[in-house]
């Protein structure tokens, strides 16, 4: 399944990229076994997805929750509660 | 009428006000409410900064307006949010709402300035006239205000 990344605000700083596409083996299914996957690709993923209560996620720029399942071909979206208005 | 922009350049709240009062039409409105957030200047403040995600920042604020148009019958909305770099007394965002009556119009401007707080995609990063920059937390209080609206 290929997914497309995006990364915003602190998540992006400290992952060094605005975005990657990334090939998740079989066993990834969710937000949440995604963001594990993505932990250990660098010191900075870790960094980055290390506190899972302080991320927020979007799946095709709808707003997603940490067992929403992923799909094939899906744009996902990683960062900080918004802090906007 | 549906009126959402999401923008780098400076708006002007009374060019938009004038606009909405033109858009609304004349049997149905009688009234307009409006908010204009500004950057407030806290101590050491330099400058603010806010990113954002193109494309899902435009579709959350259109539904959100979308909702707030069917929840209290509006006649008319504006909502304007700038991204990028701006200074202490700039405004952020604009909203703005036409109804046929004031508690509709300021219900629905209320609603639509504390939920775009928590639904749509900005992240304000302040920096300091030293150079130093540090991203803004979420406040619990945010939350809070735009769940009374559920």
């Amino acid at each position: 399944m290929e997914i497309r990344l995006l990364y915003f605000a602190w998540v992006r700083e400290r992952i060094g990229i605005d975005g990657e596409t990334v090939v998740v083996p079989a066993h990834v299914a969710t937000i949440d076994d995604l963001t594990g996957w993505l932990s250990v690709r660098s010191a900075g993923h870790a960094a980055a997805l290390a506190d899972s209560t302080r991320l927020r996620f979007a799946i095709d720029q709808q707003l997603a929750q940490p067992d929403t399942m992923l799909v094939d071909g899906a744009e996902v979206a990683i960062f900080p509660p918004v802090t906007g208005g | 009428m549906i009126r959402v922009l999401v923008q780098p350049e400076p708006f002007d709240a009374a060019t938009e006000l004038a606009a909405l009062l033109t858009a609304a039409p004349d049997a149905d409105s009688g009234g307009i409410a409006s908010f204009t957030g500004l950057v407030r200047n806290d101590g050491a403040l330099a400058a603010l900064e806010l990113q954002h995600y193109p494309g899902m920042t435009e579709r959350a604020l259109v539904a959100l307006a979308n909702e707030a148009a069917a929840r209290w019958s509006l006649t008319a909305v504006t909502v304007i949010h700038r991204h990028g770099r701006m200074v202490p007394g700039e405004a952020i965002v604009f909203v703005a709402t036409a109804s046929a009556h004031r508690t509709p119009a300021l219900e629905s401007c209320a609603f639509l300035i504390d939920r775009l707080k928590t639904d749509a995609p900005f992240w304000k990063r302040e920096w300091s006239a030293d150079g130093t920059t540090s991203w803004v937390d979420a406040k619990d209080a945010d939350t809070d205000k735009a769940g009374r609206w559920d």
